[in-house]
Order: structure tokens, then C-alpha cells, then sequence
């Protein structure tokens, strides 16, 4: 185990609002000094298809809000989440990996996915590097 | 006065801060980075990382509709 202290995420929901603190949190995370380690499943993990964080929905409670903040995110130049992620794997230990069931039920391969993502992993290995951590998301 | 100043004005959290971060990686030690900001979280999150990361905080000025942060690289 690395000195270091860890904070995984588990990242489900593929709306762009869910989305966006992924980037957000994995920064901040990397700006005080923690490893991070990303799960991406299901509807997370299709929303890194190659192109798929272009057109992705807000969440259903939220949806009527859904025109105004792509408007305001798009006139303040807000960066998008996987744009964000990769700033912080730029200047942390950010690993992100694709949940292996969710690539096989969707007959996924790597190369499908946007460069961010690192490798695919099982579940069991996840759990086995976040049981050493001491912040867990679930997005 | 810092040895550079970054201009992160617009930018949003953590822009700011990993921009700074880039540029103290950048830096030779003993240079002081400057980066001016719009974000309110960045004076407070800036000096948190400052600390973890063993760097030197030199302080916030309050400009005019943003904040000019700088911080030392001392290692």
C-alpha cells in the first residue's frame, strides 16, 4: 500500500449534471495530495464513449433547468468533465478505470472509450484498492 | 512582485488552482507564482494546498473584481 491517502469514486449516472463533479472532485482531490480511483459503470461508463460527453441529457429532476445551464456553461466556458479529468491525471495519480461487466453486456471494448480511461477492472479489484482509501463517492 | 503571474480570470473551480499547481511544477524553486482569479474558492483552497504541498503561501490582494494569489516554490 502507497502512502499516500485515497479517494474512490463510483461513478453510475450519466447525466452531465452528475457528471461535471467528477472532474471537479477527482482536482480537488489531486490538489490535497490524494490518489484517486475512479469506477465507471453502466450509465457512467457509456457516458465515456468516444463523443458521447457531447450530447448528454441532465437528470429528470432537473431537466427543465437542463437549456438554461447549457447556455451558461457554454457562455463562461465551463470545461466539460472529461476535459476537467484529464487536467487532473495530468498533475495527480488519477486512475479511472470501466467497470468489465458493464463493457461486456454492452460489448464494449477499450478502445471504444475516451483516452481518460486507463484500463478495465472487475468490480472486486475496485473494492479491494477503495478499502484502503478513506473518502468513498458514490456519483 | 511574482516571478510570473498566471491570468485564470473565468476560469472556474479548481481551474485556477490546477493552473497554478501546473506552473509551480514548472517553476525553479525559490520563483513565486502569481495567478489571478475570479473563483471565490480559490483564496481558500489555494493556502490548503499550499500547506499539503510544502509550499510557501505568500498571500491574497483583493484587486479589483479579483484576487491575486501567490505562493512561493520552495522545494
Amino acid at each position: 500500500m502507497s502512502q499516500k491517502e485515497r479517494m474512490s469514486m463510483v461513478v453510475f449516472s450519466g447525466t452531465l449534471d452528475k457528471l461535471m463533479p467528477v472532474g471537479i472532485m477527482a482536482s480537488g482531490a489531486v490538489a490535497m495530495a490524494q490518489e484517486v480511483e475512479v469506477f465507471l459503470t453502466f450509465w457512467g461508463l457509456m457516458a465515456f464513449k468516444k463523443g458521447a460527453a457531447q450530447n448528454l441529457p441532465i437528470c429528470k429532476e432537473f431537466e427543465h433547468m437542463g437549456p438554461t445551464m447549457m447556455q451558461i456553461m457554454q457562455e463562461k466556458k465551463v470545461p466539460n468533465f472529461i476535459d476537467t479529468l484529464r487536467t487532473a491525471k495530468e498533475l495527480g495519480d488519477v486512475k479511472v478505470y470501466a467497470c468489465g461487466m458493464t463493457m461486456d453486456l454492452f460489448g464494449l471494448k477499450l478502445e471504444d472509450l475516451e483516452d481518460v480511461v486507463d484500463d478495465v477492472a472487475g468490480v472486486g479489484e475496485f473494492i479491494e484498492h477503495a478499502k484502503e482509501g478513506k473518502i468513498t463517492m458514490f456519483i | 512582485m511574482a516571478d510570473k503571474t498566471i491570468d485564470a480570470r473565468g476560469s472556474f473551480c479548481p481551474g485556477p488552482m490546477m493552473e497554478l499547481i501546473r506552473a509551480i511544477k514548472a517553476a525553479n524553486v525559490g520563483e513565486s507564482v502569481a495567478v489571478l482569479s475570479t473563483d471565490s474558492g480559490s483564496k481558500r483552497d489555494i493556502p490548503l494546498w499550499a500547506q499539503k504541498a510544502g509550499q510557501e503561501f505568500l498571500g491574497v490582494t483583493a484587486k479589483d473584481g479579483y484576487d491575486e494569489i501567490v505562493v512561493k516554490k520552495i522545494k
